[in-house]
């Protein structure tokens, strides 16, 4: 079974963000960066797919500058076997479905019977880019999985989806994508050994031009959605402690919340 | 791939990539662990970079290190809780041409990633976010290092702990004993962001210039010591180093004693308005001379913080100290492996190297500054009291006339201090400082 | 003129809260220009919801009735959508940031070729009837500010409970327009085989307006009981931190945070959770925070517009007795 993953480079989850100041980034000094958490889970379903099959390759795919390099060898290090690495400066400006298009170029490329994705990539908080590539390629996809079986044929698999109270249980036809969400699965940490070998594993890059994709396809200007300026969030100031003996001060809370706040 | 390496280097500090850089360059396989999420990302330092031993490892260094500020002006002052008195240099020959003084601000988490690069580019692997928990033996020879990871024990003919000032490895090598408490210092220190010519204006500096600031007495309540400000391009670093004993003494943590250093009066108005963007604690070993350990045994050498090198004199130099021991033992294991012998008497180079360098010749002239230091409390608290007090005196006008004035000055002085026991203290001094 | 579809979503037999939180967005955007607002309501036997769509603010419904609708499916919901959407020349597609919105949303935008932003918190539109949507990102750690350009078609997923509803008129009649999926299903790739229903929270997380979560201070699994009887004391839905989740004391669908869901509650009661960035990430824009939590320092407070120092085991009885008795008054 040929596996791809798609994995994005972002801040790690603890990082302070704020605005650059041109208002058209975050300020990225002095951040440190990490696999997308929910790609993470995607990898690791692929290892397991792979190591349950005793056969295939899993492949995974990144659009982003130099530095994501890191990522694309963490995915090795933990046993991916081959990382695709786009890379080009006419991508900047481009929005998710820019994104999209571009990786459903290099995924066309591939022969992949099951593509893999994150829930969403923590830092555009978007959760578009794995719909909009099965829309793309005419794929089926089940979005937010947190349970996958592959059925005894290969030919289908069966995930659950979280929903509002409840799970769907999909089938889906291969080859499919599914894009992850957390409880899937435990994903693993690098063996010394993974890390060694990662050095060596294949690392394809790619620029638009080897997608046969030119600027105006996936670049600014093709943007359907463009961003006008990044913001901090208001500051939430610090209420009030309420003190007092814990009877008093539970029934200040609740007046408080009825009478200030009118929210009971 | 062949599963045993020429050498493994437990810690990607200054000392570990010196060294790593170093056996590179010389072909032979290297790999580092660093337990940091990449080298460099927890450490600290008070900030200057002394860089005779880097100008050897990376020729021309300053056009490519991240280096921050070329520093050509150093200041010294006393505190009290009021005043403060202060000695300072500055010098334009310092701001000719690189490398000026060989004295450069700098942030680790940005220096300590780039020379590791360094280290990786010759050959090295360097493996972030790994820990080692200890060595591997074959008989009485060290063979190898146990990682943290599965598939985590590593093979190699030599082992070089340059993991810090709590090197397990030496501990478990039986090198070293636990540490007393008087001979390790605790600092913390936190980065303030403020823009670069509010930075130049207040510290009277131009371009890329910078300063050191040592603050003493009062700016540790008077604890054995001393409080640092050096200038970055578009930060301070603003912190405090005590020896661990003061702090017990004195009931007081590190986070405390810095808030405290930063409502000083001196203090304030330097870092006014600034943002504070990080804060980290760390450990300096300032034993000095009697404090270095064994430093190698078979199939293993001890570099950096790891063997205690640090000379906590007038100058804070750590980092230069760590290179230069990296730097040494490295070339003591390329010996080694010419003549295959990677015993204790095969390695022993190194020690050699050390002692006829400036890293155990100055540890030895400074021997005696941690012992002076903690038997004369007097020099930390009452004596710069008494001196801030009596310039106070001297400076303050009345209608006194001055004749007056300078009399009751020495009369003062003379009660606090006879004019003999003056004279002894500064023998002292000079005994342990010059 | 703007002409704005909103796609209906509902639970069991009722429309969603948050979708008369669309259309309340829908009629802000459309009356300055007397644009239209209209509703598409799919599923199986849902034509009595169009009342409430009507009573909520649309002008016309959509009414999609199919057996074969009954179950959701991304294939044939998002075919329908893009159909009418093209059929009545909207330009604007609301949906709400639910499971369904945030899989449906992506797909029709692509199929459309137009512009999509997700879970957005603020949404006006500019003259040539483009949107300007504000949206939380890096977990909220900070906004943007994004603008639709040269778009036929906007597809945009709005935040629950941020929002407000237009003002009902139930005797408000929509014009009802039947229409009818065009999908094959026998080739669909990909099908709903079951719904599990999962014993949850009665009400669900992120649509509550009021939520009382617990976390690692609560110390064992049955404790929850404690959180859950404040819970139903509120009206509340019950929520999670990871810690508490990790630890095997709730489902995963409980969790709140960067790596569970995004909620933005009136009141978010925070019972031994400490308030880590990735916790944040998922309730800082709940409009009223309280924390209970024995340590001073715990971040929490930092944000908690009212915070108790002190032992949950003696707080969260004493608050039940007195929730109970204000609702009883
Ligand atoms: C507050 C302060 C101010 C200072 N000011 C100056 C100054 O101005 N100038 C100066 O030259 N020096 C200064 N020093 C001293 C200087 O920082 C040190 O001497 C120098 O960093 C020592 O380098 P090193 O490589 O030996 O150790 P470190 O820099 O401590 O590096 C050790 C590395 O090993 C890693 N490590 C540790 N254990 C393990 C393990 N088990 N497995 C894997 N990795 C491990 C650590 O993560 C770390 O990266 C200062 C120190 C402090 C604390
Ligand atoms: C990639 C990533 C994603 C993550 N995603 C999420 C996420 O989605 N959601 C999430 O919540 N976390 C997430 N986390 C984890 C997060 O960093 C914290 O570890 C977690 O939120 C801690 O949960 P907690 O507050 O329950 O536990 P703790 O941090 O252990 O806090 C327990 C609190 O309870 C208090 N307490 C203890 N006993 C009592 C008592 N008797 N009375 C009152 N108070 C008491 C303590 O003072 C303490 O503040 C993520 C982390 C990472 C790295
Ligand atoms: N630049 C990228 N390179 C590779 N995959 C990406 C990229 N951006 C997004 N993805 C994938 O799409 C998922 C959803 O991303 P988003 O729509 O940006 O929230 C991520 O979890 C990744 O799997």
């Amino acid at each position: 079974m040929n596996i791809a993953v798609c994995i994005k480079q972002v801040p790690a989850t603890e990082s302070k963000i704020k605005p650059a100041a041109d208002g058209l980034d975050i300020d990225r000094t002095g951040l440190s960066y990490v696999v997308n958490p929910y790609d993470e889970f995607g990898v690791e379903e692929a290892l397991k797919i792979k190591e349950q099959l005793d056969t295939g390759t899993v492949t995974v795919i990144t659009i982003g500058p130099e530095k994501a390099v890191e990522a694309l060898r963490t995915c090795l290090a933990v046993g991916a076997d081959e990382a695709i690495h786009i890379k080009d400066d006419a991508l900047t400006g481009g929005d998710a479905l820019c994104t999209a298009r571009v990786l459903a170029a290099a995924l066309k490329k591939g022969n992949y019977d099951l593509i893999f994705f994150g829930r969403q990539a923590i830092d555009d908080d978007s959760g578009a880019v794995g719909i909009h590539v099965a829309e793309l390629l005419g794929l089926p996809h089940v979005a937010g999985i947190n349970k996958f079986e592959l059925n005894a044929d290969g030919l289908k698999a069966v995930a659950h989806r979280q929903i509002e109270g409840a799970a769907e249980v999909v089938e889906a036809r291969l080859p499919a994508i599914f894009t992850c969400q957390k409880e899937l699965n435990e994903p693993r940490y690098a063996s010394l050994p993974g890390i060694m070998k990662a050095k060596q594993k294949p690392m394809t890059v790619w620029s638009l031009a080897d997608l046969d994709l030119s600027a105006e396809d996936v670049g600014a200007s093709a943007a359907k959605v463009k961003l006008e300026k990044i913001t901090s969030p208001p500051v939430r100031e610090a209420g009030k402690t309420i003190d007092g003996d814990t009877a008093h001060a539970v029934s200040e809370l609740v007046r408080l919340l009825h009478e200030e706040a009118k929210v009971l | 791939m062949s599963d045993k390496f020429d050498v493994a280097i437990v810690g990607a500090g200054p000392a570990g990539s010196a060294a790593a850089l170093t056996l590179a360059r010389e072909g032979l396989s290297v790999v580092v662990f660093e337990r940091g999420e990449f080298p460099g990302a927890k450490n600290m330092f008070g900030g200057v970079l002394y860089t005779t031993i880097l100008n050897k490892l990376v020729p021309n260094f300053w056009e490519e290190a991240p280096v921050e500020r070329q520093i050509v002006k150093r200041r010294f002052g006393l505190l009290s809780e009021k005043s403060e008195a202060a000695f300072e240099f500055r010098c334009e020959d310092y701001n000719a041409a690189p490398p000026y003084n060989q004295s450069f601000s700098a942030l680790r988490a940005r220096f300590d990633p780039w020379l590791a690069k360094k280290a990786e580019e010759a050959g090295a692997l360097i493996i972030p976010e790994t820990v080692v928990d200890d060595l591997i033996w074959e008989g009485d020879k060290v063979c190898g290092v146990k990682a943290r990871r599965e598939g985590g024990d590593i093979l190699a003919d030599v082992v070089i702990a340059a993991d810090g000032v709590n090197s397990f490895l030496a501990k478990k090598a039986g090198l070293r004993k636990e540490f007393k408490w008087n001979v390790l210092a605790v600092a913390a220190k936190e980065v303030i962001g403020l823009p670069r010519e509010v930075i130049e204006d207040r510290f009277g500096l131009e371009g890329d210039e910078g300063v050191a600031m040592e603050f003493f007495a009062d700016s540790v309540a008077g604890m054995v010591g001393g409080g640092f400000i050096y200038t970055n391009k578009e930060t301070l670093s603003v912190g405090i180093a005590c020896s661990i004993d003061a702090f017990i003494g004195k009931k007081i943590v590190p986070n405390d004693l810095l808030e405290r250093f930063k409502k000083h009066p001196s203090i304030r108005r330097l870092i006014r308005k600034g943002e504070t963007l990080e804060y980290s604690g760390h450990m300096i070993p300032e034993g000095g001379f009697n404090q270095v350990p064994q430093i190698l045994t078979d199939g293993l050498l001890l570099a950096g913080d790891a063997a205690h090198l640090v000379n906590a004199s007038l100058y804070h130099e750590g980092t230069n100290l760590a290179m230069a021991s990296g730097l040494y033992a490295a070339e003591a294991i390329i010996e080694a492996k010419k003549k295959g012998d990677f015993s204790k008497q095969g390695l022993k180079s190194y020690q050699e190297k050390l002692e006829c360098s400036f890293v155990m010749k100055d540890l030895k002239k400074y021997q005696k500054v941690e012992a002076w230091a903690h038997a004369n409390p007097k020099f930390f608290t009452e004596y710069p009291d008494l001196l801030l007090d009596l310039i106070k005196d001297y400076f303050t006008i009345s209608e006194k006339p001055k004749q007056t004035i300078q009399e009751n000055l020495y009369k003062k002085f003379r009660t606090h201090l006879s004019p003999l026991r003056a004279m002894i203290e500064i023998n002292k001094l000079r005994k342990t400082f010059l | 003129m703007t002409k704005i579809l909103v796609v209906s979503e509902r639970h069991e037999a009722k429309v969603k809260r948050v979708t008369l939180e669309a259309l309340g967005a829908a009629h802000a955007l459309s009356s300055k220009e007397g644009g239209q607002v209209a509703a598409l309501l799919i599923g199986n036997e849902v034509a009595s919801q169009a009342d409430t769509l009507s009573a909520g603010g649309a002008q016309k419904v959509y009414l999609a009735d199919d057996p074969k609708l009954a179950l959701y499916s991304s294939e044939a919901y998002a075919t329908l959508v893009a159909d009418v959407a093209k059929k009545m020349d909207a330009t604007l597609i609301l949906l709400g940031a639910t499971a369904m919105g945030k899989d449906l949303g992506p797909k029709v935008a692509a199929k459309l070729e137009g512009a999509f932003a997700g879970d957005c918190t603020g949404l006006a539109l500019n003259d040539e009837g483009a949107f300007v949507a504000t949206r939380p990102i890096y977990g909220g750690k900070a906004i943007a500010t994004v603008k639709c350009q040269q778009a036929q078609f906007q597809v945009v997923t709005l935040r629950p409970n941020v929002f407000p509803v237009h003002p009902p008129a139930p005797s408000a009649k929509a014009e009802i327009e039947k229409v009818t999926t065009t999908t094959d299903f026998s080739l669909l790739k990909a099908i709903v085989k079951e719904v599990l229903t999962v014993v949850a929270s009665k009400v669900e997380l992120t649509e509550a307006q009021i939520i009382v979560s617990g976390g690692r201070g609560l110390k064992a699994p049955e404790n929850f009981k404690l959180i859950e009887e404040l819970a139903d004391a509120l009206g509340a839905a019950v929520g999670a931190s990871r810690a508490a989740v990790d630890a095997g004391w709730k489902p995963h669908s409980y969790q709140v945070g960067l790596t569970g869901k995004t909620v933005s509650p009136l009141l978010y009661i925070a019972c031994g959770i400490s308030g880590a960035i990735q916790h944040q990430a998922g309730m800082s824009s709940s409009k009223y925070i309280v924390a209970i939590n024995n340590d001073p320092n715990a971040p929490i407070f930092k944000i908690a517009n009212y915070g108790i120092v002190a032992d949950l085991f003696d707080v969260v009885p004493l608050l039940i007795e007195e929730v109970k008795k204000l609702k009883a008054a």
